[in-house]
């Protein structure tokens, strides 16, 4: 059923889907980040997948684009699962909000500038969340040492 | 000429009734809320960023301290994520679902005696939390004999059980579920038809279907407003799709209609309990895959293989292949998801954990606009929030 999902989104959105993965069952779209919003509006309304499960992001340091923004997808009717990933440069590393589409997504956003630094353009409250305001840096880019800026390494063997 | 303006009043992180350490920023007009801001954060612990340090098998006692009240209920979304990541979820042996599936609905019925308990005793009836909590050391001292800790259980293992269970577990277990509907009833004969229960609980924190889709509720939150979704019946893990059991939803949408569902919930689990004893048959507990489960010490001992896998397997740890999975269960308190990414490497490359009640909470300040400054007591406790869960 959500291979149909697939070949509609294809179909329509021919010039921003840029790759198509199936692996467990399971099937991702990555998606330029310009039209992200447009994506979203027609999986929701046009396709039924009316419920956003999860927005985080991904930091592949070393890689370009550095970023990946994922939206886990619900249809609750069909009770199929998509999944639409935006690649963001480090250089930009904003996207357009979806809080439009699903408010659900405002606090997934919210964390996902919090961790990653990577802002919404759009969002009503972006500001941190599971940090304090005052924290300076973005803790889940690889590039954030583990146990914090101002301490030293552990230095035993973790595994 | 008297003005009237509206009070910021602080409902800090240390409060008795929060639930854990949420802070609430409410604007008061007398005693009705205008505005509510939640602000959390005060339990973030790093656990995302620590799994992404430590091997797949070392992960799992931190998936145990996220909803520290279902503990194993963590564990088991975690374990069925890894397995779909390896592809192994069909070589899970019968005897380790069935298991899973037991205490899945053990911690269930755990969890939903705390809620009972603490949304009890906010809103006044101290009894209950006294009764409930009592049920509750049964299970926990199930827990202990079965996996050597009440709370941090740490049972489930990649590809099935860590330990078999102990002798005579299965008729500790049926007493318990025989006993339960019992103490629902009890728990009932005290609340539902109590005046005092119905004004705080009829009418108040209302929401509609549509709303909750929107704002992403789930789980027992959601089925309360009317929506009939249930991930153990809709996308089924661990054999759930072979047992008989009801998904219980109510139009009304209000406290009243959560609690009636949590209840049922209950039942519903003590219905699941005995058909999973029923079928509990003697058989393996770890799937034959030699290069993700653990051996048993026997062969450890007496064969290289067995020695060379268990060191390959604790000091290196397995390497699934790139790639990512999303996997979802309906915990406790809502749809529990584990989002992984693989890059080849004996630890996870991310791992984001979608927590049910970091989304529930997203619906507080909807719920409590407009009504009483005690409504926002109720709904914080019928929202059923743990805050290791929601900061991890």
């Amino acid at each position: 059923m959500s291979e149909q999902a697939v070949a509609k989104l294809k179909e329509k959105f021919s010039a921003s889907v840029l790759d198509v993965v199936e692996y467990r069952g399971e099937t991702t779209l990555v998606v330029k980040k310009e039209d992200i919003v447009s994506v979203c509006i027609f999986a929701k309304e046009q396709l039924g997948y009316n419920f956003l499960s999860d927005l985080c992001g991904v930091d592949h340091l070393g890689r370009s684009p550095r970023f990946m923004v994922v939206y886990n997808l619900y249809n609750i009717g069909a009770k199929t699962r998509l999944r639409l990933k935006v690649p963001v440069e480090e250089s930009d590393a904003q996207v357009a909000t979806v809080t439009g589409v699903w408010s659900t997504a405002n606090w997934h956003e919210r964390e996902t500038w919090d961790l990653f630094g990577i802002r919404f353009e759009g969002h009503p409250d972006l500001r941190r969340i599971l940090l304090s305001e005052d924290w300076q840096g973005h803790p889940l880019r690889k590039d954030y040492p583990l146990q914090g800026p101002d301490r030293q390494p552990y230095q035993g063997r973790l595994s | 000429m008297a003005t009237t303006e509206t009070m910021t009043i602080n409902m800090g992180p240390q409060h008795p009734s929060t639930h854990g350490v949420l802070q609430l920023v409410l604007e008061l007009d007398g005693e009705i809320v205008r505005k509510a801001v939640p602000h959390i954060g005060f339990l973030h612990r790093g656990t995302e960023k620590i799994a992404e340090y430590r091997t797949y098998h070392q992960v799992l006692p931190l998936t145990d301290r996220l909803d520290y009240l279902a503990p194993m209920s963590n564990n088991l979304g975690y374990v069925l994520a890894v397995e779909k990541l390896l592809g192994i979820t069909d070589a899970i042996p019968e005897r380790a679902k069935v298991v899973r599936v037991l205490l899945a609905e053990l911690t269930r019925i755990k969890s939903h005696l705390v809620w009972i308990a603490t949304h009890a005793l906010d809103i006044g009836a101290m009894t209950v939390f006294l009764y409930a909590f009592r049920e509750r050391e049964r299970i926990m001292d199930i827990y202990e004999k079965i996996s050597g800790a009440r709370m941090t259980s740490n049972y489930f293992r990649v590809g099935g059980l860590s330990v078999d269970l102990p002798e005579g577990i299965e008729k500790e277990i049926r007493d318990f579920a025989d006993d339960m509907p019992g103490c629902l009833e009890t728990y009932e004969g005290l609340l539902t038809g109590n005046k005092i229960w119905q004004k705080r609980t009829v009418g108040v924190g209302i929401i509609e279907a549509k709303d909750a889709i929107d704002v992403g509720l789930s789980g027992s939150s959601l089925r309360g407003s009317g929506v009939d979704w249930d991930l153990r019946r809709d996308n089924p893990y661990s054999g759930y799709e072979t047992y008989d059991f009801d998904v219980v939803t109510r139009p009304e949408g209000d406290t009243f209609a959560r609690y009636k569902v949590r209840l049922d919930e209950m039942r519903q689990s003590c219905r699941i309990i005995r058909q999973a004893l029923d079928r509990l048959a003697p058989g393996p507990i770890l799937a034959d895959e030699p290069r993700i489960c653990l051996p048993p010490k026997k062969k450890v001992v007496n064969s290289i293989e067995g020695l060379i896998h268990h060191f390959k397997i604790i000091s290196e740890g397995f390497k699934p292949e790139p790639g990512e999975i999303y996997q979802a269960i309906e915990a406790p308190k809502g749809e529990l998801g584990y989002y992984l990414i693989s890059d080849g490497s004996p630890r996870p490359f991310r791992m984001k954990i979608r927590p049910p009640s970091f989304v529930n909470l997203q619906a507080l300040p909807q719920m409590v606009e407009g009504r009483l400054l005690a409504d926002v007591i109720a709904i914080i406790g019928t929202l059923d929030i743990v805050l290791g869960e929601i900061d991890r």
